[in-house]
C-alpha cells in the first residue's frame, strides 16, 4: 500500500513542476518524471502475491508468475514519451532562437 | 473486411511519400489525392451497404478475450464520413496555400499520419489501441501546428503539446485504474464486467476521463490551448484541426466510454449539462471583443462544441440526435469559415478587422460563401445550423430544463451578433480596397464552394423520410447503451 | 572550432575499441527478442547510442564522411514500408492483418514463433536510426537570435 502513495506522489512532484516552475528546460523534465510515474503505477498493478518474473527458460518448470500485460504496456508508453519528449525539445530549441531566453514568462506575445 | 483498410491506406501513403519524393512535391500530392479519395469511396459505400448491424475484425486471428478487435457500428460510419470530408477539402486547399509557403513534402506526410491516428479512434474496439492512435494524431498535430516557422506559432505549439501531454497522462491513468478493476482491455468485455466492480471506480475513472478528453475536446475549464493553437495554424491545418480532431478525439470518445461502456449513470450527464452551458456563454462573450478574425472563430468553437455537450447532457432521444447532427453541421461550417479567412489573409496579408473593407469586388467567392456560412452558424433558415440548434432546444424544453434552454437561446443570439460584426467589418466595410497582394485560384475556391453547397444539402437529412436512413441507426447505438456488448460479443460477425 | 574537431585522444581510442562491441550487443538482444526480455525497442535504442558514440567523440564533419547519411534516411523509411508489407500479407496468407503464417518451429529455437522475429529486426532498425537522425538534425542549428 505504501509503494502506491509514493507512486503518486512522484505523479505529483511531476505536475509541480509543470505548473509552477519558469524555465522551458525544468518544465520538459517535470513532463518525463510525470510520465515515469505512470508508467511505474502500471507495472505495480501487475503484482500477483508470491510469484517471479514472467520469464520461461529451457529446463526450468512452470512457475506461479506475475501478469506480463503491463510489462508490454509499458513498453509501448516509454516509446510514445520518448517521441513526444524529441518533439518538445527541438520546439524548445526554435523558441531560444526565435525569442532569445528561456524563460516562459516573457515568452507571451499571443494574448487576450 | 474492409474494416483494416481504413488505417492501412493513409499509413502505406505516409511511408511511400517519405520514401519516394524528391525536391519538389507532385509524387506527394498525387499520392495523398489517391489516398484520401480512395478512403472518402470506402466511407460512403459502408455507411449506405451497412443498415443496422455491427460488423467485427479480428486482427492477427488472436479471438476475444485476448485480442484486438476492430468494430464498425453506425456511429463509426457517421463520423468517418465526416473525417473523409473534411480531409479531401483541406488537402485541395492546402495544395495552393502551402506552396506559399514552401514547396515541401514533409506536410503531406505529416497530414496524411493525422488522418491515419484519426481514423484509428474511431474504428477501434479496444482501450489500449485507442490510447496510441489517440497519441499518433495528437503528434502530428503539433508538428502541424508550427508548419510556418513564424515565432508565434513556436509558442502557440509549445503551449498545445505541454498541456497534451499532460492530458494523454491522465488518460493513461485511468486506463490503468480500469485494467486493475477488471483485468481485460476489450471495451465490450469492461462493459460486461463493469457492474460486478465497485462501482466507486466508476466514479474515479470517470473524472480521470473527463479531465484527459475534455482538454482534447476543449471544454471550459480546460480550453485555454485552442485560441493560441487555432488561430496560429496554417489555415488548411485549422480547419482540420477544429473541424473534426477534437470532435473525432474528444466527442466521439466520450460518447463511446460514457454511454456505451459506463451505461451514463446520472452524475456524468449532469457534469455534462453544466460543463456544456458553461462553455456556450463564456465562449460567445469572448468572441465579441475580438479583433482577430481567426482568433474570434476558435473562440465560436468552444461555444459550439458546449451545444454538442448541452445535448448529450439531456440525454433522451431527441437531445440526441440534436447532439449528433451538429457534429456534422459544425465540421462543416467550421471549416469553410476557416478556408474564408485563410483566403482573406493570403489575399491580403493581414488578418486584423480594422484594416479590411469592401471586399465584395476582390474576392467574390469568398464573400459569398462566408455569408451562407455566418448564417448557418447562427442558425437562420434554411441553413444547416438552424435545424440542430432547434432540435437541442426543444430537446431542453422537453425535458423540463427551462433555465438550459434559456441560456442556449442567448448564446445563440449573441452568435449572431459577433458574425454580423465579422460581416460588417470584414466584408463589406467602408473602404473600397481595389487590389490584392496574391490572386486566390481555382483550388481554394471549389474547396470552398463544395462546402458551401454541402450547407444546404444537409438540413435535408432531418426530413422525415431521409432521417430513418441517416441519423436514426445512429441516435439507436447511442441510447441503447450496452446493447453494444450483445452486438459485439454475442453473434461477433467475423469477417 | 573544438566543437568539430571531437575529443581527446583517450576517448577516441577508446571509442574506437568499444564500438563494435556495443553493435553485437545491440544485434544479440535484437535476434534474442522471443526468447528473453529485449525485443525490438530496447535492441534499437542500443544500436543507436553505438552510431551517437562515434557522433560525440569524433564530431559531426569525420561522422559525415564516415557515414552516408541519405542512405540510412532511405533505410529507415524503406524498413516502415517492410513493416506495413509483411501485415498486408498476413491479410492474404493467414486470414486478419498481421497474421502469423510464417514457420512456427519448436519451442527455444532461435528460428521459431513466426513473424516475430523478422518484425524485431525490422523494428530495431527503424528505432535504431530514427533515434540517430534526431539527434543529427539537432545538433545541426547554431544558436542566434532575430525573428
Amino acid at each position: 500500500m505504501l509503494v502506491y502513495i509514493l507512486c503518486f506522489g512522484l505523479f505529483l512532484v511531476g505536475i509541480y513542476g509543470v505548473i509552477v516552475k519558469r524555465d522551458l528546460v525544468k518544465i520538459i523534465l517535470a513532463l518525463g518524471i510525470q510520465g515515469y510515474a505512470v508508467n511505474l503505477m502500471i507495472v505495480l498493478f501487475g503484482y500477483r502475491n508470491g510469484s517471479i518474473y514472467p520469464i520461461l527458460a529451457k529446463g526450468k518448470e512452470p512457475v506461479p508468475m506475475v501478469d506480463p500485460l503491463p510489462q508490454a504496456l509499458v513498453l509501448t508508453s516509454i516509446v510514445i514519451e520518448l517521441g513526444t519528449t524529441a518533439l518538445i525539445v527541438a520546439l524548445a530549441i526554435k523558441l531560444f532562437e526565435k525569442y532569445g531566453t528561456f524563460d516562459i514568462t516573457k515568452i507571451r506575445r499571443l494574448s487576450g | 473486411m474492409i474494416l483494416p483498410y481504413y488505417v492501412i491506406i493513409p499509413l502505406l501513403t505516409a511511408f511511400l511519400i517519405t520514401l519516394i519524393a524528391g525536391k519538389k512535391d507532385y509524387w506527394a500530392i498525387m499520392l495523398s489525392f489517391i489516398a484520401i479519395s480512395a478512403l472518402l469511396l470506402l466511407s460512403v459505400f459502408s455507411f449506405l451497404t451497412m443498415k443496422e448491424e455491427t460488423v467485427t475484425y479480428v486482427m492477427s486471428n488472436w479471438s476475444v478475450p485476448i485480442g484486438i478487435i476492430l468494430v464498425q457500428d453506425a456511429l463509426t460510419s457517421y463520423t468517418l464520413i465526416m473525417v473523409s470530408i473534411i480531409s479531401f477539402t483541406s488537402l485541395m486547399y492546402s495544395v495552393q496555400y502551402i506552396r506559399h509557403l514552401s514547396m515541401d513534402w514533409r506536410y503531406y506526410a505529416i497530414f496524411m499520419l493525422l488522418v491515419t491516428g484519426m481514423n484509428g479512434v474511431i474504428v477501434t474496439g479496444d482501450l489500449f489501441n485507442l490510447f496510441v492512435f489517440l497519441e499518433i494524431s495528437l503528434f502530428s498535430a503539433f508538428a502541424l501546428v508550427a508548419y510556418g516557422g513564424r515565432a508565434e506559432e513556436f509558442e502557440a505549439a509549445f503551449k498545445y503539446t505541454v498541456m497534451g501531454s499532460v492530458s494523454s497522462v491522465l488518460v493513461l491513468l485511468g486506463i490503468a485504474i480500469l485494467y486493475s478493476a477488471t483485468s481485460n482491455l476489450n471495451m465490450a468485455k469492461i462493459a460486461q464486467i463493469l457492474p460486478t466492480v465497485d462501482s466507486k471506480i466508476t466514479y474515479w475513472v470517470g473524472g480521470l476521463f473527463i479531465a484527459g478528453f475534455g482538454l482534447k475536446a476543449a471544454i471550459m475549464p480546460f480550453h485555454t490551448w485552442l485560441p493560441d493553437a487555432h488561430s496560429s495554424a496554417p489555415a488548411p491545418i485549422s480547419a482540420m484541426l477544429s473541424g473534426v480532431l477534437i470532435k473525432a478525439l474528444g466527442i466521439y470518445v466520450i460518447i463511446r466510454i460514457f454511454f456505451n461502456v459506463f451505461n451514463a449513470p446520472e452524475i456524468f450527464t449532469n457534469i455534462f449539462l453544466v460543463l456544456g452551458t458553461i462553455s456556450i456563454i463564456i465562449g460567445v462573450f469572448l468572441a465579441v471583443g475580438q479583433w482577430d478574425m481567426k482568433r474570434l472563430l476558435a473562440y465560436h468553437s468552444i461555444s459550439q462544441i458546449g451545444y454538442i455537450l448541452l445535448g448529450l447532457g439531456i440525454a433522451t432521444p431527441l437531445g440526441i440526435l440534436g447532439a449528433v447532427f451538429h457534429l456534422f453541421n459544425h465540421a462543416i461550417f467550421k471549416s469553410l469559415l476557416f478556408y474564408n479567412a485563410g483566403s482573406v489573409e493570403y489575399a491580403l496579408g493581414t488578418r486584423d478587422l480594422r484594416k479590411m473593407g469592401n471586399l465584395t469586388k476582390v474576392l467574390p467567392t469568398t464573400s459569398q460563401t462566408s455569408l451562407i456560412a455566418s448564417l448557418s452558424i447562427s442558425g437562420i433558415p434554411p441553413f444547416n445550423g438552424f435545424f440542430s440548434k432547434l432540435i437541442i432546444i426543444i430537446a431542453a424544453v422537453q425535458a423540463g430544463l427551462m433555465g438550459y434552454a434559456f441560456l442556449a437561446i442567448i448564446g445563440s443570439i449573441l452568435t449572431l451578433a459577433s458574425f454580423m460584426k465579422v460581416q460588417r467589418y470584414g466584408f463589406r466595410g467602408d473602404n473600397i480596397i481595389s487590389s490584392i497582394i496574391n490572386p486566390v485560384e481555382w483550388r481554394m475556391n471549389s474547396a470552398m464552394i463544395i462546402l458551401a453547397v454541402l450547407c444546404v444539402l444537409t438540413s435535408l437529412m432531418v426530413v422525415p423520410g431521409i432521417k430513418e436512413l441517416t441519423l436514426d441507426p445512429v441516435v439507436k447505438v447511442i441510447t441503447e447503451k450496452t446493447q453494444y456488448v450483445q452486438l459485439v460479443l454475442g453473434g461477433l460477425n467475423v469477417h | 572550432m573544438q566543437q568539430s574537431e571531437g575529443m581527446t585522444i583517450i576517448v577516441k581510442t577508446a571509442t574506437r575499441i568499444t564500438v563494435w562491441i556495443i553493435l553485437l550487443y545491440g544485434i544479440y538482444i535484437i535476434f534474442h527478442g522471443h526468447l528473453s526480455p529485449g525485443g525490438g525497442f530496447g535492441g534499437g535504442v542500443i544500436i543507436a547510442l553505438a552510431f551517437l558514440n562515434v557522433m560525440l567523440a569524433y564530431g559531426r564533419k569525420y561522422t559525415n564522411n564516415w557515414l552516408n547519411i541519405g542512405f540510412l534516411q532511405d533505410v529507415e523509411a524503406s524498413s516502415a514500408l517492410m513493416f506495413l508489407v509483411l501485415g498486408i500479407l498476413g491479410i492474404s496468407l493467414g486470414g486478419a492483418f498481421l497474421a502469423n503464417f510464417m514457420y512456427k518451429g519448436k519451442l527455444f529455437d532461435l528460428i521459431s514463433s513466426g513473424t516475430i522475429l523478422p518484425l524485431n529486426i525490422i523494428i530495431g532498425i527503424k528505432v535504431g536510426m530514427s533515434l540517430f537522425l534526431v539527434v543529427w538534425a539537432l545538433a545541426a542549428t547554431n544558436s542566434e537570435k532575430g525573428d
